[in-house]
């Protein structure tokens, strides 16, 4: 039962995290599951062994669109140990996605693109388990699809669903023609970004095992409960009857958040066959059945006057998607917000294609969005011969430029600034393609980012044990986020004890609901939950000395206060617990919440092959206040490094001809490598959102990406005077305006 | 992985009876590509004799002044050979530039000439490929094709060799020697090891059945400028988009020695020695390099996706020759 | 010497972190699925099987290598160390210790491939194995940042703690890689 709960109906004056004697939060904490990550003993999904394991492997579809007319078990079901070759009609032929507990499309028959899954081989190893799948005939009747969206881009029709409100489908003011008629400055151009994969280093896996009617499922999976909610609804189960385990998930980005077919895979066979199954996907299989970031193509329309006031913002978005399917990629979230300008239209349409399900990619909307309007700046800002930090200056708006509301806390103009102190803005190349060292054209290149901060309920369990030792429960994941250690530090704080004493248990469909690693929400809300509980656990020690919990401080294991000092385990009897919990309220509707940053770099390329390696980057970020720096930083790192790659080296090739994905593999799929990334300096802003929870914390996890590889795009132009308006930036888009050879 | 028998012969006398005894076996040695592959369903070797234990890994000095490297020298020890260092780094930088540290440590030498193409086609059993599965179409050809060849394809092949170190063994005129099931030796240009696809692309080489790579043997070291340069998306462990070995010799501001090899643009580590004659006895120059590439670009032909491999070798030569020679640009 | 037939199981001996193991193994098995599978050693991971990620690193008589790209039956002549010979959550090795410090992962996934390569890694430079970025390793000379990063780049982090990564090598390499 709950007992304690924080709504978000005003803002949250004072924060108990202010008063710690000797606060964690805020520091650099290293993380507290670390040592077991480094030594190997942190057990993830795959690697779990139960008694009589079986091992599946999943059949794909060799087909685009149409139907599976016949699958020829005869030969793999003939060889040594394999048991079945199950084709289930509850199967799920798309993968899940965030939110619901609807089950996704199912079915073993229709095909709807390349690489679907369509059964699964089992057999008693994984070795026999896959030559059995190779051996496995698979027929197909194969039907005309639309494989190629830009081809079909015609056919584009708005969403017919605006994801809980979350995703504005069209907005408009005022009268963009007439703005672009009278603007002193107007850039008009058209940008094409393709479909990436999440391509998480650990591979989705299940492990699936019934014990007395009741299914345990070990998985990775960034929110285990819509995994189970999903997964009951597809198996018929009330969800009572599932448990899903994820206490350690190797990066998720958002490609693991609703059911996979490994799952439902794994748990069918399992049930059919009486003893746990084991699914692990190939890598190839991650690449061709769990979801993508869907490619985009957006219009993008920028007015001024003369003094670089923004007089037109115009954004106007292609995506593609499944027929059915309701997400689509929201590229014009930021654009709402980011800039003043009277007239503004904001739009996106979907193209219906027979390609691999479009899912949330780490900063759905903003990541691709940014990336176009950030440099859509820059060329303004040389239309009006700006300095592209003045020009963002200059449009920063009062409140948001579209929505009667204020922004509960706003620092881009000083991420701005500071970045281009620390990053030495001043001394860049202002000519693009002047500045050469050697065989290398350098640039430099800014971009802002911004990312919404959302806000969902979420639940916690915390108990102070008898011994003193705090306990916190919940079925949150930490993905690599650093879930398990703010959340003790935040523990810590607040009930005064060492952080050492405060043990986190995550990723259990058993514990209190949480609401999941995703959209930058998960150390926002299970941390207010958290201080939800904490706060009742004072209150109630308090009451128990005999004290008012307003002159209570806790520190060390003991509680203090005037005239009082006891030891908390003489306060707890045999235990004390606590659910807490939180939900969004007035404050989500009546503010507009968002982190800000703003991203620096210098790019050099090479003036013979048009190679771009990035050499220097500063980000400067406010995302109210910083729970654990040191997690922070890593986590900022990250999301830029998702931007170099995004700008650089990253494209999902889907053929033209039948939607297959070409690049299924790290080889050819080209994530950054060491060699790729620099020394990244971040900076965060001190900053606290009193409207965002009793945290004063905003989302952290996404806004590295925002704008990152607008800031690079930016900077390569800078370098070479050539823009490439379709990314990647590989070298073969820059070759063409490269100086010539004998220069 | 299609089961498969195996053995591990001690030596090279027991390593080719053993393929002889189970017709269609294969030998297996770093594994690197071969068990990629076997996991794919692409190669399904029924019998596989692993090599591992063979006493080949001994790079030694030929009497006339060459090396003989044997087939079994991983390419990270041969890679950081000091005679290999000091006499033929086109070579050691060339293997430097390929795959990873991990990679290079199981690799071998004569694994590594005999790898095959990265096409994404060839990769994934569902897409037709003739080099796969003969007769059954190229998927390359009409479709994605950024990484194929643009020299010496045919129309029923556009895949590209993937090797970095082979393009510094073809410039470097190296030579495989082989023994054959029957006991005698064999020995092979590289030239002559590769084949074009032509109407036939499923054949990578002209290796008998059972032949078995002993060493690769280099000639005495070109006392002159080696340089290999990759191009690549990544900058570091990413297959070449182009490559150029180049070996160049400048006496009294004339070329007296020239030779070439391309990676990523051909079927097999491609050389052309027109456009090095071409080179000897000139001055160096922007022009005569430019003339070069217009030689070793003459039969190129892109398939579209691949176009800007064309400009891209280009350049790369002329910029490699302009260092090398240290000519102005 | 004579055949394995084919899906029968062999013995097969592996000597891992110091003890030997007796298996009966499909001559099919990787050193990774061995490793993962038949040990229960699930410190080496899978992330693509392919040797186009590195998180299944392992050294094999010290060199590293992609567990997944190599039979386990190939390597029962040798002695093979994973992430759980070098230490233990409550005992770290001092690299391990460096990359909690520095922050050197997120997930965790890739770790222990990052840990295991970049100790046979840092054993090449002291052999002075040269790189794509040159020939000047040696025993005498500290590695650099450059170096670590083209040395490191077969291990890829999607959550790219590269930076962090760099810092935890270079740190040891600097205070403490001295004679491990």
């Amino acid at each position: 039962m709950m007992d304690a709960s924080v709504k978000m109906d005003a803002p949250f004056e004072h924060s108990l995290l202010d008063e710690s004697p000797m606060p964690t939060i805020g520091r650099e904490i290293a993380r507290i599951d670390g040592p077991r990550k480094v030594s190997g003993a942190a057990r993830y999904a795959a690697e779990h062994f139960p008694e009589e394991v079986l091992h599946g492997v999943l059949l794909r579809a060799p087909v685009g669109c149409g139907r599976i007319s016949l699958v020829d078990a005869t030969a793999a079901l003939a060889m040594p140990g394999v048991l079945a070759v199950i084709r289930d009609e509850r199967m799920i032929r798309n993968a899940g996605d965030f939110g619901g507990d609807a089950a996704p499309v199912q079915g073993v028959e229709e095909v709807a693109y390349f690489g679907q899954p369509i059964g699964l081989v089992v057999a008693d190893s994984l070795e026999r388990a896959r030559a059995a799948s190779l051996c496995v005939r698979v027929s197909f009747e194969s039907q005309p699809g639309v494989f190629d969206m830009m081809a079909a881009r015609d056919s584009a029709l708005p969403p017919t669903d605006d994801i809980f409100g979350l995703f504005l489908i069209h907005t408009e003011q005022g009268d963009v023609e007439r703005a672009a008629g009278e603007a002193q400055a107007l850039v008009d151009t058209v940008w094409e970004t393709p479909s990436q994969n999440h391509a998480a280093m650990e591979p989705h896996a299940s492990v699936a095992i019934w014990k007395e009617g009741r299914l345990t499922l070990h998985g990775s999976y960034q929110s285990p409960v819509v995994t189970r909610d999903q997964l009951a609804t597809v198996m018929g189960l009330p969800p009572s009857q599932i448990r899903v385990l994820s206490p350690f998930v190797g990066g998720g980005f958002g490609g693991k958040l609703g059911v996979m077919p490994e799952a439902v895979a794994a748990a069918i066979a399992a049930q059919q066959l009486g003893r746990p199954v084991k699914v692990v996907m190939t890598r190839q299989q991650v690449f061709e059945t769990t979801g993508r970031r869907p490619m985009t193509r957006q219009r993008i329309r920028l007015g001024a006057n003369s003094d670089g006031r923004l007089t037109l913002v115009q954004h106007e978005t292609i995506t593609d998607q499944l027929e059915g399917e309701v997400f689509f990629e929201p590229a014009g979230l930021a654009t709402h917000l980011l800039y003043a300008g009277e007239n503004r239209v904001v739009d996106h349409k979907v193209v219906r294609t027979n390609k691999q399900l479009a899912v949330s990619m780490r900063a759905p909307g903003e990541a691709v969005g940014l990336l176009t309007l950030e440099c859509a700046m820059d060329e303004l800002a040389e239309a009006l011969s700006l300095d592209p930090i003045e020009l963002r200056l200059r449009n920063e708006p009062k409140s948001h430029p579209e929505m009667d509301m204020p922004f509960s806390s706003r620092a881009l103009v000083d991420c701005l600034r500071q970045g281009a102190a620390r990053f030495g803005w001043e001394r860049r190349n202002t000519s693009p393609g002047q500045m050469r060292d050697g065989d290398w054209l350098v640039g430099h290149g800014v971009a802002a980012a911004a990312r919404g901060n959302l806000f969902g309920p979420s639940r916690v369990r915390a108990t102070i044990q008898g011994d003193g030792r705090v306990v916190v429960e919940t079925e949150m994941t930490d993905i690599g986020t650093g879930t398990y250690t703010i959340l003790a530090q935040i523990a810590a704080d607040l009930l005064g004890v060492p952080l050492k004493q405060v043990e986190v248990r995550l990723g259990d469909t058993d514990d209190p609901r949480s609401a999941g690693s995703g959209g930058s929400w998960g150390a926002t809300t299970s941390g207010s939950a958290l201080y939800a509980a904490c706060a009742e656990l004072r209150a109630r020690l308090a009451a128990a000395a005999g004290a008012c919990v307003d002159a209570v401080t806790l520190t060390d294991g003991i509680l203090t206060a005037p005239g009082i000092s006891r030891p908390i385990t003489e306060l707890v009897g045999n235990g004390l617990s606590v659910e807490g919990a939180t939900e969004p309220g007035e404050s989500n509707r009546r503010f507009n919440q968002t982190s800000y940053g703003a991203h620096f770099c210098e790019v050099r390329v090479n003036a013979v092959t048009g190679e771009v390696r990035v050499s220097r980057w500063t980000s400067v970020f406010a995302a109210g206040r910083i729970l654990n720096l040191q997690t922070a930083i890593s986590q900022a790192i990250g999301g830029v490094v998702f931007g170099i790659g995004g700008a650089l080296t990253e494209e999902l090739v889907h053929d033209p001809r039948t939607g297959k994905i070409v690049n299924r593999d790290l080889g050819e799929y080209h994530v950054p490598a060491h060699a790729d990334i620099p020394a990244i300096d971040i900076q965060f802003l001190e900053e606290r959102d009193l409207v965002a929870n009793p945290l004063h914390a905003k989302g952290v996890g996404e806004l590295g990406v925002c704008g990152a590889g607008a800031a690079i795009a930016n900077a390569v132009y800078n370098a070479t005077g050539v823009r490439v308006r379709q990314f990647p930036i590989t070298l073969d888009k820059l070759l063409p305006g490269l100086p010539a050879i004998a220069e | 992985m299609i089961a498969f028998d195996y053995i591990r012969p001690a030596d090279e006398t027991a390593a080719l009876q053993a393929a002889t005894e189970r017709p269609g076996a294969r030998f297996i040695a770093g594994g690197t590509n071969l068990l990629d592959l076997m996991k794919l369903g692409i190669e399904r070797p029924r019998h596989l004799v692993d090599i591992g234990a063979l006493d080949l890994r001994e790079v030694t000095e030929t009497p006339g002044g060459g090396l003989r490297i044997g087939a079994l020298v991983t390419n990270a020890a041969l890679a950081a050979h000091p005679l290999v260092r000091q006499r033929y780094p086109v070579l050691s930088q060339a293997i430097l530039a390929g795959a990873s540290g991990q990679l290079r440590n199981k690799a071998t030498t004569a694994g590594n000439l005999l790898q095959r193409t990265r096409c994404y086609f060839f990769y994934d059993p569902a897409s037709p490929c003739n080099k796969r599965e003969p007769g059954a179409g190229c998927s390359a050809i009409g479709g994605f094709n950024r990484i194929m060849a643009i020299l010496g394809t045919s129309a029923h092949c556009i895949a590209s060799h993937p090797s970095d170190m082979a393009v510094a063994m073809r410039v470097l005129d190296a030579r495989v020697e082989t023994r054959l099931p029957d006991g005698q030796t064999g020995s092979h240009t590289l030239e002559a090891l590769y084949r074009l696809p032509g109407e036939t692309p499923h054949v990578d080489h002209r290796l008998a059945p059972g032949e078995l790579i002993t060493a690769v043997v280099l000639p005495p070291p070109p006392a002159r400028q080696q340089s290999y340069r990759k191009v690549r998306d990544r900058a570091s462990y990413a297959f070449a988009l182009v490559s150029v070995a180049a070996v160049v010799s400048v006496e009294e501001e004339r070329i007296t020695e020239a030779a070439l090899a391309f990676g990523g643009v051909g079927p097999m580590p491609w050389r052309n020695r027109e456009a090095e004659a071409l080179l000897v006895g000139q001055a160096p120059s922007a022009a005569l390099f430019e003339r070069c590439a217009d030689v070793v670009l003459a039969e190129a032909n892109g398939h579209g996706g691949n176009d800007f491999k064309v400009p891209l070798l280009r350049r790369t030569l002329v910029s490699c020759l302009t260092k090398l020679t240290g000519a102005e640009p | 010497m004579s055949w394995i037939e084919a899906d029968s199981g062999a013995a097969v001996t592996l000597s891992v972190n110091g003890t030997r193991h007796d298996l009966k193994l499909d001559a099919r098995v990787t050193l990774l699925d061995a490793l993962r599978e038949h040990l229960q050693l699930t410190g080496t991971k899978k992330g693509c099987d392919h040797g186009q990620c590195g998180a299944c690193t392992v050294l094999v008589d010290g060199r590293r290598i992609n567990s997944c790209l190599s039979l386990a039956v190939m390597h029962q002549a040798d002695e093979i160390t994973t992430i759980e010979g070098l230490g233990t959550a409550h005992k770290l090795h001092p690299l391990q210790a460096a990359f909690v410090a520095k922050d050197g992962f997120q997930c965790g996934y890739c770790t222990s491939g990052q840990i295991c390569s970049a100790i046979g890694m840092l054993g090449e430079w002291r052999k002075g194995w040269p790189s794509h970025l040159g020939d000047h390793a040696g025993a005498a000379s500290a590695i650099d940042a450059a170096e670590i990063r083209e040395r490191m780049s077969g291990n890829l982090c999607r959550c790219a703690a590269y930076p962090r990564i760099v810092e935890a090598i270079e740190h040891y390499a600097i205070h403490e890689g001295a004679d491990t």
